[in-house]
């Protein structure tokens, strides 16, 4: 993962982070719609979206996509590792094209992973690949109801 | 085009996952929307003739079927996604929850209702190695901040929680973007 630049982000920076995380119009100007609403200009919103994107304060400026509603199926998982067997499996892990996101977490389950595949189907069989090529169980933890948030973070530094 | 190759194209960096509900398309042209917007709209003034002209489809198309997914929720939102380290929260805890499954769901809309839980699922347990059901990524600038979040869940659920953690990242292992293929 690229490191973010450090930048310095001025307020209205701050603002475009913090008031364009949704509602993002749809129509043939969406830009000047949007930049209105912020009291700046469109040219002035595109520069400083394509900084801001440049420097990964954003990873991204679009739709946000729930792609389980489009076919695919994602499925968090953990491990045990044992420490002495680290590099080992996570190299056997990370080498599944399936494993989407990786994370070490501070648990006796200490390895916690996404696993995506193209159909729900597809989950299981990559469970027992898993297991089979790490010699390690592997729990899946499938999401069986979300609680609706308001994904929101406003800018702290 | 604003092609990023390890920019994720789903909600929650850290936690994201579905239950495999299974879905398809409901138009031709949504899987190729998916396909040319998922590494970001185009940086011009008029995005969505950009795209119409990139796909070959009328731009009112375009904009239907964006609006069409959004209305059901194949599009969560359209907009900004922040990188949490560059924007201050420094320090992401998955706090994790043993509550009675027949309050499940009243206790996880109320926890997901706080301002500071980006995430919340009811996930099943692995006993006996795991009695949590309940799953909420808190996100903070110090580890202090987010075991002070952790605190407030507590006090929220107050003696309906049998037993709780928090896990920290304490390392990116890998990260790519969840994306369709081609």
């Amino acid at each position: 993962m690229r490191e973010a630049a450090r930048i310095e982000l001025d307020a209205v920076d701050r603002a475009i982070i913090d008031r364009l995380q949704g509602d993002f119009p749809i129509c043939e100007r969406p830009y000047l719609e949007a930049a209105e609403v912020l009291g700046i200009g469109e040219d002035e919103l595109l520069a400083r979206l394509r900084r801001l994107l440049d420097a990964r304060v954003l990873t991204r400026f679009g739709p946000m996509f729930q792609i389980e509603r489009m076919g695919g199926a994602f499925v968090l998982a953990a491990m045990r590792v044992p420490e002495a067997d680290w590099e080992r499996v996570l190299a056997v892990v990370n080498a599944f094209p399936e494993v989407a996101h990786n994370y070490r977490r501070t648990h006796e389950l200490n390895m916690w992973f996404v696993l995506a595949t193209e159909t729900p189907g597809g989950i299981a069989d990559t469970v027992a690949r898993l297991e089979a090529a790490s010699g390690l169980p592997v729990y899946p933890f499938p999401k069986l109801k979300e609680y609706f948030v308001e994904m929101k973070l406003e800018v702290r530094t | 085009m604003n092609e990023r190759p390890d920019a994720a194209a789903i909600d929650a960096p850290d936690s994201d996952e579905a239950g495999g509900e299974g879905g398809t398309f409901a138009h031709p042209l949504d899987r190729r929307l998916v396909l040319a917007t998922q590494g970001g709209l185009p940086l011009v003034a008029r995005p969505y003739h950009a795209l119409a002209e990139q796909l070959g489809a009328p731009v009112e198309d375009v904009m239907a079927r964006l609006a069409a997914m959004l209305e059901r929720g194949v599009i969560r939102r359209i907009g900004a996604v922040p990188n949490h380290y560059a924007i201050g929260y420094t320090a992401n805890g998955m706090s994790v929850w043993d509550v009675p499954d027949e309050r499940i769901d009243e206790l996880g809309a109320r926890v997901g209702g706080l301002a500071f839980v980006t995430h919340c699922y009811h996930r099943p347990r692995k006993l006996p190695d795991w009695p949590y059901n309940l799953f909420a990524m808190v996100h903070g600038a110090s580890r202090e901040e987010v075991q002070a979040k952790v605190a407030e869940i507590a006090a929220l659920l107050g003696p309906a929680c049998r037993a709780h953690d928090v896990l920290f990242s304490t390392q990116i292992l890998k990260k790519t973007g969840l994306r369709i293929g081609g």
